[in-house]
């Protein structure tokens, strides 16, 4: 099971507290899941807000590691002052950062993300910086302070998996024992199971399990997916070839044909 | 007539209670520290649609189920209600959101261009293809408050600012998020939204435009304006509408039709609704005191169910179906 920045938690599910029907759908989730992470967006929710207050109050009852995010900011200025914020409102030094770069996509900002990493780390703050599969942009995050990275499998609510397989599979070569979790873009269980099958220690989903139709079913399927996964990588899958290769020997068999 | 049955709070919530139970024969007089209601109150700022096919999409089968009987029941106690259906439509590459609405929810038929503009001649074009919801309506929640506030006064039911020296007999207590000090549970939800005079555009019925981060909706007020609502923040604040909420609700707007460009902006509303950790209602006794609240965004589709289950309860003892309570 993975382990960032020295805590071990207990799945490799990341589930994102937004767009629920209901915080009690919410909750449902997370627990048929096992998810061990919650992400929580300061920006848009807490101004104003005291951690205990209504819905922060339901979030920490999850009983689970709260991970508060930068998501929304557009800005290595507001990125830091979102991550300070967050720190204050939920004690804790751990941070999802993200620097949008584009308001239609809302990929990163590679630029802006290792410039407010750098920052952050030399506040103290655990980032975990929400990347492109770039392998040069991961190694500026990794210079920067970081020891958990984020590559995206596809633009934040798309769905649309793992959109470059090779990039994601580099990355895990490069970065053999580095904390590697894919975040963003997943619509199905299939595409968690694919990316704990490259190797990745977890995955971060939000919008394929909050807009489902049955939001704690599909959180379940990831968990089951994500499990398969990782029992998979762990048994070394044989490799695929182009030619069939009965798994019982032929000799001696009459040509049908 | 007994002692009688005191509401505190003249939303949504303790105006159909009040109205209910006058019109079933009870004795009763509603307190609100700010008197009739205003801007004070959330129900002020509700979109006013009655539309609890529409709500299916993310509400539970009760808010379908309740929301049923609001508009009979708003007619009935002299609220002018508006049953020309509603009308749900996408964008070009958020098509895919149309057929998820459609899946999730009942009641509804699909229009081609041509049944688009016939009934909503002012979008004729902009669509190649909507979802029509005909057993729907809508309100003008400020007329209906007053429809409801000015029949109470004609029954002799005051509404009185100052809180009754002594109560004695029931209380309902219909306070909203204020009550969070009886009801640990209650949450807020802040809300921002609208008004547009944009007498360019006619629009008969509320207008969903979805959207996968931004979705809003349109609902006509007559003589040109209209309720552009409305975002869904998890935060008690009850005030300072931001920025960003409000370009996100004027361009999605504006991409419903590029004559909401050219509208007047009539005035910006915030508040927070009442809601419960699963976004349903809830009737609660406390003794003498029966609290129905966490009306959420269903203040008005859902008010005149929670009034007639109240009243049940007073008269005959009915449990109401929405009195399962967490914490007891």
């Amino acid at each position: 099971m993975p382990i960032y920045y020295g805590t071990q938690i207990d799945s490799p599910l990341m589930l994102g507290t937004a767009q629920y029907p209901s915080p009690a759908v919410l909750a449902e989730a997370f627990r048929r899941s096992g998810a061990g992470i919650a992400t929580v967006s300061v920006r848009r929710e807490a101004r104003g807000a005291r951690a205990g207050d209504g819905f922060w109050a339901l979030i920490r009852e999850l009983g689970v590691h709260i991970l508060p995010n930068t998501a929304g900011c557009h800005s290595v200025r507001e990125a830091v002052t979102t991550a300070q914020m967050a720190r204050e409102i939920f004690a804790t030094d751990w941070i999802k950062l993200e620097v949008i770069g584009h308001s239609d996509t809302l990929q990163p900002d590679p630029f802006g993300l290792v410039e407010a990493a750098r920052i952050l780390c030399g506040e103290g703050f655990k980032v975990f910086p929400y990347t492109t599969e770039d392998l040069v942009v991961a190694e500026r995050l990794l210079e920067a302070g970081c020891e958990v990275l984020m590559p995206w499998g596809a633009p934040i609510g798309t769905g649309l998996g793992l959109n470059n397989v090779y990039g994601l599979r580099s990355l895990r070569a490069h970065f053999p024992d580095l904390p590697l979790v894919v975040d963003a873009g997943l619509g199905l269980p299939s595409h968690a199971a694919h990316a704990m099958e490259l190797g990745y220690d977890g995955v971060l989903l939000n919008t394929a399990v909050a807009r489902a139709g049955d939001p704690a079913a599909m959180a379940e399927g990831f968990a089951r997916a994500l499990e398969a996964g990782r029992l998979a990588h762990g048994a070394d899958p044989m490799e695929p070839r182009d030619m069939a290769a009965p798994s019982t020997p032929v000799i001696g068999q009459a040509f049908l044909s | 007539m007994s002692v009688p049955i005191t509401v505190l709070g003249a939303g949504v919530a303790g105006l159909c209670v009040a109205t209910e139970l006058s019109a079933r024969g009870h004795a009763v007089r509603v307190h609100d520290p700010n008197g009739i209601p205003g801007p004070h109150a959330c129900s002020w700022w509700a979109g006013g649609m009655l539309a609890p096919f529409c709500e299916g999409e993310t509400a539970p089968e009760p808010v379908v189920r309740l929301g049923q009987e609001s508009a009979a029941w708003w007619r009935q106690h002299g609220a002018q209600v508006i049953s020309d259906g509603s009308m749900v439509v996408a964008l070009g590459r958020d098509r895919g959101e149309l057929d998820r609405f459609a899946r999730r929810t009942t009641s509804h038929q699909w229009l081609d261009v041509d049944q688009i503009a016939a009934l909503e001649p002012d979008l004729a074009g902009r669509f190649s293809r909507a979802l029509y919801f005909a057993d729907e309506g809508h309100l003008t929640p400020r007329a209906a408050l007053a429809a409801l506030t000015d029949h109470l006064g004609t029954r002799g039911v005051p509404i009185t600012r100052d809180r009754p020296a002594q109560t004695t007999g029931p209380t309902i207590d219909c306070r909203g998020l204020t009550a969070r000090d009886a009801l640990p549970d209650l949450r807020g939800v802040k809300g921002e939204m609208l008004v547009l005079r944009c007498p360019e555009i006619t629009l008969r019925r509320p207008i969903r435009l979805l959207h996968p981060r931004i979705p809003i909706y349109l609902v006509p007020r007559g003589d040109g304006h209209y309720m552009l609502g409305a975002t869904q923040i998890e935060t008690a604040e009850r005030a300072r509408a931001s920025v960003r909420s409000v370009l996100e609700l004027l361009s999605a707007a504006y991409a419903l039709h590029p004559a909401f460009g050219e509208a007047e902006i009539v005035e910006i509303g915030v508040d927070a609704r009442p809601a419960f950790p699963d976004n349903l209602p809830r009737i609660r006794r406390r003794g003498d005191t029966i609290y129905v609240n966490g009306l959420f965004r269903h203040g008005f589709l859902l008010a005149p169910a929670l009034a007639r289950m109240t009243v049940d309860h007073i008269e005959y003892g009915i449990i109401p179906e929405v009195m399962h309570d967490a914490h007891s």
